[in-house]
């Protein structure tokens, strides 16, 4: 049975279209990912999962139960994790925990055993004001209180915004012990390197997914040749390569910037000629990732 | 349920008293209010400035002014020539009375006429004139008597005794401590909560609050039930310096003011919270507070009768909760009145707070 399972879900607010016609599912014990740019409806998608917005239509089953019908229990199965922190800041780690423990009528020993992967480097600070944490251990005991009650599935609203490079490393191990337990995790990000942890990744944007599948399926989807060129001067070098006549699309990657060819008639060498004004441009085949991915069909949706 | 309650009251309770401001707010206010205001918003008239023109100059015109010039009513200003003089008077410095004591005034008297006094008063306070204006006559009537009696002219006509019933000295302070009271409630008890949920929706908490299985009703009356408590301290201490400093004690039951009180500080709360419900930031909250508190004190029999208010006000009045409050506050007070007595109050009110009550839980909403 698929932990989640959603169809034809549309919700508008105003005159914005937020969720236009979702379709998805995610497994039992998975993790799906949910990429795309800000304002894309990550957000409404993961508040309509946590039975906060309430859809204009399309159905989402949870566990087996409609949400619209069975949103109470639903309520006592699922973790849910707003983008912003919203623990009360002038309580403590320990009040924080005990508070949302109550709430679910259980103590925080009663399972402790499922937060302690997050919960452990919180212990030192547990008598400390939640507003005076720093934003990593915020975002923990965030998490901490989202588990607590052991739910079936977590919802996590852009876990990792604004949380430092080693901080996100620590949270997606996190992530992995969490599975472990076999909890069903769905979140949304905007950092295209998190799909590494995902079992399935849908790639979101304007209300819609793009695509979903496994990140190396959809990498394995991209067809068309890809190179990396290095340069000193990267932006007149990008500038001067979108106006080839090869190039389908071609934009910033890192510190280089990546190039797709619009099929395989045209050669790198060819590229390296037009682009001989740059003494030390040097173009190399690569493997497209999943933003080049997204990159593509963002693109192919523009150009229809 | 009742366990979830009592947690959420708990937390409710830890962040009151962790805010450094509130929990101290919340004592020195009410204290400050009832230790001040008493004084200040007096209606009962004192330091009127009067001009005397006395045209006559005969002992009778003497002895009025002395009269005057001791009362602790008038303070008297200057005594100009002609009534030109005194109109300037009023004109620039803010003369709140004149007198004009005719030529041949005593003569008059003596030849059984009836002489003709006037007084102007300066009506840009109406109320104040018109005390003034009173205050005057009365002098000036039992000096006349005084004198005729004395003088044995005619026998005078019976004097108009006037006899105050409950608030026996006429002391204003009497009249507005009660109604005090109930405008400290509104205020703690009404703005408080109205910026309670909302502050839970600014900083994000009520989010994950949302998605918990916790019921509607428990989590409005987790809200309201502190309130509660606070209504019912504020109004203990405000009582109690109404008795230490003012002497001001009921003439009826207290168990009738806290009866009343529960009803009233829990459909304020509830109001409150409405609004809380309503607002998505502090800002319109407290601006649609600040706009139904001035309707409340301005319409609730507070500082003016509701009798003297138009129909159609006064049918608006009717859902108006302080009104009912502070109706039995003072008849309680005042005059005395039993259980009985205030139970129409009693009964109106009651109907309010269950009405505003289910507003209340309805008007939350954890989906959207």
């Amino acid at each position: 049975m698929n932990a989640i399972e959603v169809q034809h879900l549309t919700k508008t607010f105003g005159k914005t279209t937020a969720l236009g016609d979702i379709s998805f599912s995610v497994a039992q014990g998975e993790i799906f990912g949910t990429i795309g740019p800000d304002g894309a409806g990550k957000s409404t998608l993961i508040r309509s999962l946590a039975t906060l917005a309430l859809p204009d239509s399309g159905t989402i089953q949870m566990l087996g139960m409609d949400l619209l019908k069975d949103y109470k229990t639903i309520r006592t199965k699922i973790g849910y994790m707003p983008e912003i922190f919203s623990l009360y800041q002038d309580l403590t780690v320990e009040e924080n925990l005990e508070f949302y423990a109550s709430l679910f009528d259980i103590s925080i020993a009663d399972n402790y055993q499922i937060i302690e992967p997050v919960f452990r480097q919180l212990e030192p600070f547990r008598k400390r004001r939640a507003g005076k944490l720093s934003g990593g251990m915020k975002q923990k005991l965030a998490l901490s209180c989202a588990l607590i009650h052991n739910p079936q599935i977590l919802l996590l609203d852009e876990p990792t915004r604004g949380v430092d490079p080693v901080s996100r490393k620590e949270f997606w191990n996190i992530l992995g012990d969490i599975k472990k337990q076999g909890i069903t995790i769905v979140f949304s990000t905007s950092y295209m390197d998190e799909v590494s942890i995902c079992d399935k990744i849908g790639l979101f944007n304007k209300g819609k997914f793009l695509c979903i599948g496994a990140p190396a399926e959809i990498a394995d989807e991209f067809a068309d040749p890809i190179y990396l060129i290095k340069s000193a001067q990267l932006y007149k070098v990008l500038l001067k390569a979108r106006q080839w006549e090869g190039t389908r699309q071609c934009y910033m990657f890192g510190d280089s910037i990546h190039i797709v060819f619009k099929d395989g008639s045209y050669s790198p060498e060819a590229l390296k000629t037009f682009l001989a004004e740059f003494a030390d441009a040097e173009v190399s085949a690569v493997e497209a990732n999943i933003e080049d991915c997204f990159m593509n069909l963002l693109n192919s949706e523009r150009h229809g | 349920m009742a366990c979830t309650l009592g947690f959420l009251l708990e937390k409710e309770f830890k962040q009151f008293f962790r805010d450094p401001f509130l929990p101290k707010m919340a004592i020195v206010f009410p204290v400050i209010i009832m230790l001040v205001i008493p004084f200040v918003a007096n209606l009962d008239f004192k330091n009127i400035n009067i001009s005397v023109i006395d045209y006559d100059n005969s002992p009778l015109s003497q002895r009025l002014i002395g009269k005057i010039d001791h009362s602790s009513y008038f303070i008297l200003r200057s005594m100009p020539k002609d009534f030109g003089d005194a109109m300037t008077q009023m004109d620039e410095y803010g003369l709140d009375v004149i007198l004009e004591i005719p030529k041949d005034f005593e003569k008059q008297f003596q030849n059984s006429q009836q002489p003709t006094l006037s007084i102007v008063a300066n009506a840009v306070d109406a109320s104040k004139a018109a005390s003034g204006d009173g205050y005057l006559k009365q002098i000036v009537s039992s000096t006349i008597s005084e004198y005729v009696e004395e003088q044995g002219y005619i026998t005078p006509a019976p004097n108009i005794v006037v006899r105050n019933m409950y608030n026996t000295t006429e002391n204003y302070r009497f009249f507005m401590i009660p109604a005090l009271t109930v405008m400290l409630i509104i205020i703690v008890c009404g703005a408080l909560p109205a910026l309670n949920i909302v502050k839970e929706k600014e900083n994000g908490t009520i989010e994950q609050i949302n998605a918990t299985p916790i019921g509607k009703i428990t989590f409005t009356f987790s809200k309201l039930i502190p309130y509660w408590i606070m209504g019912l301290v504020i109004l203990t201490i405000a009582l109690i310096i109404a008795w230490l400093l003012y002497g001001l004690v009921p003439m009826g039951s207290l168990l009738i003011v806290y009866a009343n009180a529960v009803l009233f500080i829990f459909t304020i709360s509830a109001f409150g919270l409405i609004v809380s419900n309503f607002s998505s930031t502090m800002q319109q909250s407290m601006f649609i507070m600040f706009f139904f508190i001035m309707i409340f004190v301005l319409m609730s029999g507070l500082l003016t009768p509701v009798e003297s208010m138009p129909e159609w006000a006064q049918t608006l009045t009717a859902f108006i909760p302080p009104r009912y409050f502070i109706e039995v506050m003072r008849a309680v007070y005042l005059k005395g009145s039993s259980f009985a007595d205030t139970l129409p109050a009693f009964y109106r009110l009651g109907g309010l707070t269950v009405v505003l009550a289910l507003i209340a839980i309805w008007s939350y909403r954890k989906r959207q």
